[in-house]
């Protein structure tokens, strides 16, 4: 079941457009925000409540990056692995994490806090390499750093 | 020198609020242009002011305006395509959480030259410092009387949303951003017909780049001449230019259309102690590289390509020779192959056997033919035979890595590893 306050925001964001439907994106992060991911009962919801088919919301869930239909930790850590990172040594910086957290590249740490996730470039090439924690941006990244900045992610 | 689209952003100082902005000018286009200039007349100047769109592909802004039939049905819509992605890309970022209502105002202009009756920002997921910025300036837009309905007592009425994408490379191209605003899978439309006559929901839709946007106002307040002699070439306004990389200061530099790649190199305080140019992408990971011999090529929508490259972003990728050739394509098509949508067969297919033989390479499992393979896959998935230009795109950096570190490839075959490795 939905609740009150995931309703009320995938409502909201219906009006934004000229059909209903289209806010089926915009549901699945609703949904995710709360809960951290998306369940097979989460979609059996938001297609009752937009009037999308189950099979056409996971087609769709499955094509974006950021939305997660399995569970993931209490925080996800989205590394950059694209280009102009990997020249500013990237590399090292998975390397460090997989060491720390003991999860590769698409796990989650063994008690839950962490997901570790490759991610596209983020835009912020000037201060590479790079990474987000949930919805901040880490920059100028170096071993001793990341430690140090996971650290501000219980 | 003028610096129009940076000249309200200060290192370290928060966005303007709608009243500093006002105060700096803003929002006086949107009052000119509704009091004293007709939508055909806005479409003019900025087909007079030379402004050629900032995501990379360079088509004339006006003409794309003039591109909705006069009497084409409505609702219509405009979107700004604030969905960067690019890899080595980090422009619109600053525009957008630096002076965003210097973004919004742009995309009222458009919106209004346009008859546009809702208009969306297309905001990649990740972009959360943005979202915030941008929601509050919408809602100071909007308390203000520049959104809703007859703005600023004029017979125009406008909405704007911001939606923020849930994120693929994909949605960055013009058809499949329309299809993921509508909730579907980023896959490409067949055009024509061209968005301007049949785009969201079938309706007359205009989608621009936030830096495109962001030069409009600049335009309606000082005139078409003024924006076409900020430039030294024939595409007028300013650009914003990039480095990154192993450059001293990597950075962006508000710069007059056409500057060099040796300038924008000399604002970044050129290359790192230890390490030598070898070439760079001059904008973003789809162009072509170029070398030491381009440094002095005007980077505007015309030149680069003269050397078999185009402007792209305008934000440059700088390879140094400390960093292995073959690598930096092999990461380049690992993007690639991994964001492709999927809808075209040279594209998924093609990139997914590039980007394995570049890994062989990588891993000393490099083989006679290799480069022979790869020589033939830029032609496969180069123009002319996918929905969309992402996979022309992604032979660009491929083929020019072939032409320009062709020893460097047959190095990794012939001793089975990477020099660099």
């Amino acid at each position: 079941m939905l609740t009150d306050e995931e309703r009320e925001e995938i409502e909201a964001e219906a009006t934004h457009y000229a059909v209903r439907q289209a806010a089926q994106i915009d549901a699945m992060k609703i949904v995710q925000k709360h809960r951290g991911w998306v369940s097979d009962e989460a979609l059996g919801d938001i297609s009752e409540l937009l009037g999308v088919p189950v099979t056409e919301l996971d087609a769709v869930a499955t094509f974006y990056n950021l939305i997660f239909r399995k569970p993931v930790g209490r925080h996800v850590i989205y590394l950059c692995d694209s280009v102009s990172c990997w020249i500013m040594g990237s590399a090292e910086q998975f390397a460090h994490c997989r060491a720390r957290l003991g999860a590769a590249p698409g796990e989650t740490t063994a008690d839950g806090r962490f997901t570790l996730l490759p991610i596209v470039c983020l835009g912020a090439c000037d201060h590479a390499p790079v990474m987000m924690v949930d919805d901040d941006l880490h920059t100028e990244l170096e071993p001793a750093k990341i430690d140090r900045i996971l650290e501000g992610y219980q | 020198m003028e610096t129009p689209l940076t000249q309200n952003i200060r290192p370290g100082q928060e966005p303007l609020d709608r009243e500093a902005y006002e105060r700096a000018g803003g929002y006086q286009a949107l009052r000119t242009a509704l009091k004293s200039m007709t939508p055909a007349a806005l479409i003019d100047a900025v087909k007079n002011s030379n402004l050629r769109g900032r995501g990379g592909a360079g088509f004339s802004t006006g003409l794309k305006w003039s591109l909705v039939p006069k009497d084409a049905p409505h609702p219509r819509y405009l979107v700004a395509n604030a969905d960067e992605m690019e890899p080595g890309t980090f422009k619109d970022r600053l525009l957008l959480e630096r002076d965003p209502h210097q973004f919004l105002e742009g995309m009222m202009l458009g919106s209004y030259a346009t008859a546009t009756d809702v208009a969306y920002i297309f905001l990649r997921g990740e972009y959360t410092q943005a979202a915030k910025t941008l929601t509050r300036a919408i809602a100071e837009a909007y308390a203000a009387g520049y959104l809703g309905k007859n703005i600023l007592g004029a017979s125009y009425s406008l909405e704007i949303h911001l939606h923020t994408s849930a994120g693929r490379y994909m949605c960055g191209e013009e058809t499949g951003l329309l299809n993921a605003l509508e909730g579907k899978r980023a896959n490409p439309r067949t055009k024509p017909p061209y968005p301007g006559v049949s785009g969201l929901w079938g309706m007359p839709t205009t989608v621009n780049n936030v830096e495109t946007l962001s030069c409009v106002p600049h335009i309606v307040n000082h005139g078409a001449e003024w924006f076409r002699k900020l430039s030294r070439t024939a595409d007028g306004g300013t650009k914003l230019y990039g480095a990154s990389g192993k450059v001293k200061q990597p950075g962006l530099w508000e710069l007059p259309m056409g500057a060099t790649a040796r300038e924008v190199l000399d604002r970044a305080g050129g290359m790192r102690e230890g390490v030598r140019l070898r070439g760079f992408l001059p904008g973003g990971a789809s162009t072509d590289f170029m070398t030491e011999e381009h440094l002095d090529v005007p980077l505007d929508f015309t030149e680069p390509q003269k050397v078999g490259s185009r402007l792209g972003t305008g934000t440059m990728i700088i390879l140094d020779d400390g960093t292995c050739p073959v690598g930096m394509v092999w990461n380049l098509e690992q993007f690639f192959a991994r964001e492709s949508c999927g809808w075209c067969t040279p594209c998924w297919s093609g990139l997914a056997w590039v980007e394995r033989i570049l890994r062989g390479m990588e891993e000393g499992k490099g083989q006679e033919g290799d480069l022979e393979k790869l020589t033939f896959q830029t032609k496969f998935f180069g123009p002319g035979h996918t929905f969309c230009a992402l996979a022309p795109g992604a032979a660009e950096p491929l083929q020019s890595g072939l032409k320009y570190f062709h020893d460097d490839f047959e190095r990794h075959i012939r001793e089975k590893r990477c020099p660099w490795g």
